[in-house]
């Protein structure tokens, strides 16, 4: 998944990397075809080249050695809002038909059975960023028709557009799982089936999502991740497993 | 640290410890911890490993925060206790996102009512907390969201270096400290070393914080561990990691603060119960070039 993630990124854009395996994701991007892949953190590094996987986002080694360290009112304002981010990474615990994350809780907000961390910075980037791309494993629970709640928002919330409610950027346009790439339909905004990993099957991607999944005519073939790809992924970036557990 | 919470903590009052990641003051938590406060407003863009600690000891009665978990690991789970209302107290919430809480910090900072975003269209966040608003512009008609000031009685930002006066320098990640401490009625800063006055004078852009917003320094080495301070000493991922099956278990989370807050007296005892912590968490030298501040 990590691997498939980072063929989606092109040498030089300007990237807001998340917490998790949008992290690996953009690392092993960076260790691979896109060298000069700017990494743009929440925290305020700006251009970093971490030595070591950073368990999080604010971690010393997206300091050293990066272009600029500033203020995280500067991350928001200066970059985000002000449209410089090329590419936003997102997971979440559900993620919907129409590609809307909920990090926030599990049931109902008031009385939760899961409290899950919250937005952090995902709001925004969704929001903002020109294109985002999701991250998340397919399974029933975690693709529902509708999330629970709207933390970061999708392609349409309820009747209406993004571009109908004035955000800036085209929204999540592809959703990458352990199965399958799903891809925002320009028409509806829903997301569809695009792409299936080796050995997969259309019918299995159904059954680990909540809603009847369309397809789109001809189905593309994922390639796996190269020998290079998973040796850089167990070897160097993630040796202790911290995101490649499960 | 003891006289610095006892004079400008009191019980009741809207606390920010900040510091993403980065330099945040563990000490001072610890303190507070110790000193018994109650009804605090905890404010922090992430509650952290420090905010769970306090939720868990008693201290808040209300949390404000944007981001409530373990960077990398997971849950923080006596906040999720406390909000999924399996523990007793229960604790109030008032959530923003990381955008809206720094933009709240920038707002109290320049003694504005609110501060303008474009942000939330199409989120739930609103709903979930009518304080966040919106406006219409006056010279484009568009509408744009609003988050109110937040001004707190006590910011607490720990930093590598300050002077006697209070005039504090920061490097690496420095997160929205500048702007929570100029939104605060009253400053403590928290530092690794106290420097001469003429160590600040020879970098001033450095200075992120100055010495007239400062109500008091504490010199307290290591006092961001587990958390870090770039130049000093690295992060304790392994204590983060390590939080989990602590902070999952309530009467393991209640053995840990027994034995590393409620029975050490300051941060030197802390230290002391952790021998090798310095040894494997010191920072190796990355030393920046310097600039001619000449004219």
């Amino acid at each position: 998944m990590a691997a498939v993630a980072a063929r989606e990124l092109r040498d030089g854009e300007v990237v807001f990397v998340g917490i998790g395996l949008p992290n690996l994701a953009c690392n092993l991007a960076r260790a691979t075809h896109a060298p000069n892949l700017v990494l743009i953190y929440e925290s305020g590094a700006v251009g970093a080249v971490p030595e070591r996987l950073p368990l999080s986002i604010g971690d010393p080694a997206l300091v050293t050695g990066s272009l600029m360290v500033c203020g995280m009112a500067d991350v928001f304002q200066l970059f985000l809002q002000n449209g410089r981010i090329e590419v936003g990474f997102l997971g979440g615990a559900q993620v919907d038909r129409y590609g809307n994350i909920n990090t926030t809780v599990i049931g109902p907000y008031e009385r939760p059975a899961v409290r899950l961390p919250g937005a952090g910075g995902a709001a925004e980037i969704a929001v903002h960023a020109q294109r985002t791309l999701i991250v998340a494993k397919l399974n029933p629970r975690a693709f529902p028709a509708r999330v629970d709640f709207v933390t970061s928002p999708g392609q349409r919330c309820g009747e209406r557009s993004r571009r109908g409610l004035g955000m800036p950027g085209a929204g999540p346009v592809k959703v990458i799982t352990d199965k399958a790439i799903l891809e925002a339909d320009p028409a509806t905004g829903e997301m569809v089936l695009a792409a299936l990993y080796p050995g997969v099957t259309a019918d299995e991607v159904q059954q680990g999502v909540g809603w009847p999944l369309a397809r789109r005519p001809r189905l593309a073939a994922v390639a796996p991740p190269t020998e290079a790809d998973l040796r850089l992924l167990r070897e160097v970036l993630d040796p202790q497993k911290h995101y490649l557990k499960g | 640290m003891r006289e610095a919470v006892s004079r400008f903590v009191h019980d009741g009052d809207t606390v920010v410890i900040e510091g993403f990641t980065h330099l945040i003051c563990f000490a001072a938590g610890h303190e507070i911890i110790r000193q018994r406060r109650r009804d605090l407003t905890l404010a922090r863009l992430t509650p952290d490993l420090i905010y769970d600690q306090m939720i868990a000891a008693g201290c808040a009665r209300k949390l404000v925060f944007s981001w409530a978990g373990n960077p990398g690991v997971g849950s923080l789970h006596a906040f999720r206790r406390a909000v999924e209302g399996k523990s007793r107290g229960g604790l109030e919430i008032e959530e923003y996102s990381h955008f809206g809480m720094v933009a709240r910090f920038s707002a109290g900072a320049a003694r504005l009512p609110f501060w303008p975003l474009r942000n939330y269209m199409g989120t739930d966040l609103p709903t979930a907390n009518p304080r966040i608003r919106s406006v219409t512009c006056p010279y484009t008609g568009e509408a744009l969201a609003t988050v109110p000031a937040l001004n707190p009685g006590v910011t607490i930002v720990h930093a590598q270096r300050a002077d006697p006066g209070g005039n504090t320098q920061m490097w690496g990640l420095v997160g929205v400290q500048k702007e929570a401490a100029f939104a605060s009625e009253r400053v403590i800063v928290v530092v690794e070393e106290l420097v001469d006055e003429q160590v600040i004078r020879s970098d001033p852009n450095r200075t992120v914080i100055p010495g007239v917003i400062v109500s008091g320094v504490v010199i307290e080495p290591w006092g961001a561990h587990p958390s870090y301070a770039q130049g000093y000493y690295d992060r304790d991922n392994d204590f983060y990691v390590a939080w989990e099956s602590i902070s999952r278990d309530p009467d393991k989370l209640a053995r840990y603060l027994d034995e590393f807050v409620y029975d050490v007296s300051d941060r030197a005892g802390y230290m002391e119960k952790q021998p090798q912590l310095a040894a494997r968490l010191k920072a190796k030298q990355r030393l920046s070039r310097g600039v001619n501040y000449g004219f």
